[in-house]
């Protein structure tokens, strides 16, 4: 044994209230040791934390006051940049997208998977082909799924089109008409995203006691209203939390209209995320770029904060 | 054994509970191949079809003539092999710098009672409040200033910067016994040895789960790359596949897109029963 560990050990057993404690001095420099050894582990997340988390945060509250050039000195502007933005035709066009948005991927991309988490849940069978399946697009990077769906959608040979003649169906504009893009792009979100939903209803679903079932099925319910009465109030957090994620995930939205539509048409799928990438690298305005993500940022910042309020006391009940 | 749920077994057991259940079981079947299967079959068919038959009305179900060439040109007329190699750099590097600091920074947190912990703690945790996304463009001013435009480390080191995974390893690590830990250190080992023969063998199944979203996240992002790397050369696969699909033949373009998701999809497939068991156990637990 090295005399440094030997000396560990007898200070290790002088922290037993029966011994003799070592000198105070002694105890001071080991306990700084100790802290510096700590604040060695730490440093490389601190300042990766520090560079590209804490201090982006802070930045873009000043730069939303400031007239920046990369390169040059930036100059306090007031709330000329939030002006500037408000009165830009297309603010209110992306917040207005950005909100249609997460509402109808709420609507269809909500109320599917839970329909289909339920109902796999039933099936005896194949039930790994089912989670496999469902969670395949998940895995297929979101530029290739905007891709596919953007050929999907081509007025020419795409197969949506195609899916509907061949049903003799009218044929529709997809995502290059003002009225249906946005819906189009939620119908690819959601294709994209929803294995991971599906999963986690699953999960939920399981962890219900089946005991709760067969007392509702003696008491005479039937199928819907035992899907009312257990299902639903039983997987109640859930439901409540996914929502939550995926509204916060959604006004983030910026692949789907950027690779499928980029943007139109006449505006119909400019998202706030886009807008912000569009004042910073089209037009160079880095000042109404980070006034547009504050804004951005309070609003998320509150879904986020109600999110956390209840994963947490929802924790602390268990 | 399985669990009762919403139907009892007894209703399933009867011919008409049997037939029911059957006929939603192939109707699910056939929902879920047509809506998740099917569109990735026409991709990777649609990538052997001649240029021709590929913008045919109406299409063919199988192409006429497999060809190849479609996934040989994609190879070679959009550099593929480049992009892709980037994509794995840039991958690799945010796992390595992850495992590295995330594991150092949570195994101080948890075990080493740091001064200031819990404001440290909190500090990170608040960042889950601010969601990434809308950081961008201040995140992109800070990587400009410190020089790292078009270099890997623009994706390594703000990937460090995961309050989700480093949370997660914390957790983790609280978990194990401490009595453990403390016989190690009397045996003379020192806190990184500790860390490196102790706790890490111990916390496979959280490294596992850490790993792959540090490389799903990577190998998935488009934003932050498409605005970091404005040097072709440089762009990972899923970049490069946007800037190049104005201008080149359909086949191609799709070839390459099958190209690019096979690596994600084959790990998928690979580890499908640990990461469809870690999505579900990670969120109802919390």
């Amino acid at each position: 044994m090295t005399k440094t560990a030997q000396r560990r050990t007898v200070a290790k057993v002088a922290v037993q209230p029966m011994q003799a404690p070592p000198p105070a001095g002694d105890r001071r420099r080991r306990r700084l040791a100790d802290q510096a050894r700590a604040y060695g582990f730490l440093l490389g997340g601190l300042v990766c934390f520090a560079l590209f988390s804490w201090y982006p945060a802070i930045r873009a509250v000043v730069i939303a006051f400031q007239k920046y050039t990369p390169g040059s000195d930036p100059e306090w502007v007031g709330t000329a940049n939030f002006t500037r933005v408000f009165a830009d035709p297309e603010f209110a066009a992306a917040w207005r997208n950005t909100l249609t948005f997460t509402l109808l991927a709420l609507l269809i991309g909500f109320a599917i998977p839970f329909v289909l988490a339920l109902v796999l849940n039933e099936l005896r069978h194949a039930k790994a082909f089912f989670r496999v399946v469902v969670y395949l697009p998940v895995m297929i990077p979101p530029v290739v799924s905007a891709l596919l769906w953007k050929w999907f959608y081509d007025p020419g040979a795409g197969l949506a089109n195609e899916a509907l003649r061949f049903l003799h169906l009218p044929t529709s504009n997809w995502s290059n008409g003002a009225d249906t893009a946005l819906v189009s792009l939620v119908i690819v979100a959601t294709w994209a995203n929803m294995g991971g939903t599906v999963l986690i209803y699953l999960a939920a679903l399981q962890s219900i006691p089946g005991e709760l079932y067969e007392a509702a099925e003696l008491d005479g319910a039937n199928l819907l209203q035992r899907i009312r009465h257990v299902t639903v109030p039983q997987t109640r957090f859930v439901i409540l939390m996914l929502m939550l994620l995926q509204i916060i995930a959604t006004m983030q939205v910026f692949t789907e209209p950027f690779v499928i539509t980029g943007g139109g048409p006449e505006n119909a799928t400019v998202t706030v995320l886009y807008l912000i990438y569009k004042y910073a690298f089209l037009y160079n305005d880095f000042g109404g770029a980070c006034a547009l993500s504050v804004m951005l940022l309070v609003l998320l910042g509150a879904f986020s904060a109600v999110y956390l309020r209840l994963t947490r006391s929802e924790g602390e009940d268990a | 054994m399985s669990t009762r749920t919403l139907l009892s077994p007894a209703a399933l057991a009867r011919p008409r509970g049997r037939a029911v259940y059957w006929s939603v079981f192939t109707g699910t079947v056939l929902l879920f191949t047509l809506a998740f299967l099917f569109p990735v079959y026409w991709m990777v068919t649609g990538a052997m079809k001649s240029p021709d038959e590929v913008v045919r009305t109406p299409p063919t179900l199988v192409p006429e003539q497999w060809h190849l060439s479609g996934y040989t040109d994609a190879w070679d007329l959009m550099q593929l092999p480049s992009h892709l190699w980037n994509t794995v750099v840039q991958a690799a590097g945010a796992w390595l710098f992850q495992i590295v600091f995330c594991t150092a920074a949570a195994y101080a947190l948890s075990k080493l009672r740091p001064v200031f912990g819990k404001v440290v703690l909190g500090g990170i945790l608040a960042t889950l409040m601010v969601p990434a996304q809308a950081l961008v463009v201040p995140k992109y001013l800070t990587v400009a200033d410190l020089g790292l435009l078009n270099d890997p480390l623009a994706i390594w080191l703000p990937a460090v910067a995961n309050a989700f995974n480093l949370y997660l390893l914390k957790r983790f690590f609280d978990q194990l016994p401490r009595d453990v830990l403390e016989a190690a250190e009397i045996d003379g080992a020192g806190k990184l040895r500790t860390l490196w023969s102790i706790v890490l063998p111990m916390s496979r199944p959280v490294l596992g789960v850490v790993s792959i979203f540090a490389l799903v996240a990577v190998w998935q992002d488009f934003l932050w790359p498409l605005m970091v790397f404005s040097d072709t050369d440089k762009q990972p696969i899923s970049v490069a596949l946007v800037q190049l699909s104005q201008n080149i033949q359909l086949t191609v373009l799709i070839a390459a897109m099958v190209i690019a998701s096979i690596p994600m999809v084959a790990m998928f497939l690979v580890f499908q029963r640990h990461i469809i068991a870690g999505i579900g156990a990670g969120s109802t637990k919390g």
